[in-house]
């Protein structure tokens, strides 16, 4: 995808609740936006912290469970084709000399956009870096924390820490390709599906990997070359060859890049007014929990209100000549033929 | 009632604590560096802390979900605890607790 250049009305940066909700609203103004999210999927926040868990403040809605929540806010915004860039951090926004944007990702894909919305929620979702000192300077060369290219653990020692579904199913992927295999997990209990644990252990009995109870210790290697992975086990210390380490630890949200866009921040989030949610960059604007101003409540339905401002807002900078009449979805044909129902 | 907080950095803290709130809210409260992402739901085991040896019976061991949840960090020790399960209440007067690393804000 390197190389792939889009233009657009409008880069809605972060899929979460209160960007998904920003699409509905620029939508009805004839706005066409596209998303980019770190994720795999929509939902942010909810999706990737709260699935299953019921929130009970959203307005009319007396219960919605997290992942619900995004199903919803995905079939409402449908009718507009929102599209959807995932496993893509934004890097760069960088203003052009007409006005608009220029946003570059991790994937060197580039967008050009005449508004920015920046729905960053927390931040960024990463993945955790477990508290092992001087992990940093083997990251990307011998510690990793997803597989790219299996390529890159053909013949060597692999450690593999975890109990997860993530740990499972790279023990179960990577197993007849590595040198050899060691499973570390804290304890003799797995959150991973009972199907992989089973077969983990099957390979366990059969000798073709190592399953070690413990933590890490520390990392022994030279230049972010990994030699020795040394555990802490229940047995005592001990000490793994390894040249490549995996740790699943799960995801955790960094503000990452956002901080270096050249926008006035408050405690590591984003300085708005309230009567567009506009950050200190005319034509980029901030809505939901990475957004600042005095009174600003984290709740997903501040970040709706956020969204149906912004939109008016942005309407003006893309269309600045056109007169924008206050309609009610109820009663507007123009708004319902939008949505496809009139 | 006043809890002892021991920093990353080893500095210890004394903070007053209010009945029914969360242990994780009132470190949180007071400023230290505690990241609690999840906001007490159980979702992200960084407000994990270390319980001091004589206050483990008192508050007492993990529930099953907080033992999967303690799985996504790499410190755990016998004494781990995530301090957003943790109530305060008159029987806790005294706690004495250490952030692990883990707890770290970015
Ligand atoms: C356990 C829990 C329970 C909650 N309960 C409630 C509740 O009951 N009611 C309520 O109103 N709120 C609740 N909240 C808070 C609510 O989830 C947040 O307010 C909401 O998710 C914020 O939405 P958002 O769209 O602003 O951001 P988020 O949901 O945080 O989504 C932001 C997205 O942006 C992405 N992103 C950030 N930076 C980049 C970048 N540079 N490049 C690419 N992608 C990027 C992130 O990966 C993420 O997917 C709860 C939160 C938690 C954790
Ligand atoms: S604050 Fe997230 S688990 Fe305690």
């Amino acid at each position: 995808m390197s190389g792939h250049e889009i233009t657009t009305d409008v880069v809605v940066i972060g899929a979460g609740p209160c960007g998904l909700f920003a699409a509905f609203e620029l939508g009805l103004l004839d706005l066409k936006c596209h998303f980019i999210d770190i994720l795999d999927r929509p939902g942010g926040q909810c999706a990737e912290l709260y699935p299953e868990k019921p929130i009970y403040d959203i307005p009319g809605f007396p219960v919605v469970t997290g992942q619900q929540l995004t199903d919803n806010l995905m079939a409402q915004i449908a009718p507009f084709a929102p599209e959807f860039h995932f496993n893509r951090m934004v890097n760069s926004i960088d203003k052009q000399a007409d006005g608009s944007f220029r946003l570059v990702t991790d994937a060197d894909e580039v967008f050009h956009a005449k508004v920015v919305v920046i729905a960053a929620g927390g931040g960024s979702f990463q993945p955790k870096r477990p508290p092992v000192e001087g992990i940093e300077a083997y990251e990307n060369k011998s510690v990793f924390y997803s597989v790219r290219r299996m390529d890159d653990f053909r013949d060597q020692d692999v450690v593999i820490v975890g109990g997860g579904d993530s740990a499972l199913d790279w023990t179960l992927n990577l197993q007849p390709i590595v040198r050899s295999l060691t499973l570390v997990h804290r304890r003799d209990a797995f959150k991973a599906a009972p199907a992989s644990v089973n077969k983990m252990r099957e390979l366990v009995m059969e000798g073709k990997i190592n399953f070690l109870q413990g933590q890490i210790g520390s990392l022994e290697g030279e230049n972010g070359q990994l030699k020795h992975v040394h555990l802490a086990t229940n047995a005592g210390d001990l000490s793994v060859p390894a040249t490549r380490l995996l740790p699943f630890f799960g995801l955790t949200m960094k503000l990452g890049p956002v901080a270096d866009w050249g926008l006035a921040l408050n405690d590591n989030t984003v300085v708005v007014d309230t009567e567009k949610f506009e950050t200190s960059v005319p034509g980029i604007f901030a809505i939901g929990d990475i957004n600042a101003y005095p009174g600003k409540l984290k709740l997903i339905l501040s970040g709706f209100h956020e969204a149906a401002l912004m939109a008016q807002a942005a309407k003006k900078i893309i269309a600045p000549n056109e007169r924008v009449v206050f309609q009610y979805t109820t009663s507007s044909t123009k708004l319902q033929k939008k949505l496809g129902v009139a | 009632m006043e809890i002892h907080v021991t920093d990353q950095a080893g500095e210890t803290h004394t903070l007053e604590g209010l009945e029914g709130w969360r242990v994780m809210e009132v470190i949180r409260d007071w400023g230290l560096n505690i990241k609690a992402e999840c906001g007490g739901a159980l979702s992200c085991a960084t407000c994990h802390v270390y319980v001091g040896a004589e206050w483990f019976d008192v508050v007492g061991a993990p529930s099953a979900e907080e033992e999967d949840m303690l799985d996504s960090v790499g410190d755990v020790r016998p004494n781990s605890r995530l301090s957003c399960q943790i109530l305060m209440s008159d029987a806790l007067d005294g706690l004495q607790l250490t952030l692990a690393a883990s707890a770290a804000k970015d």
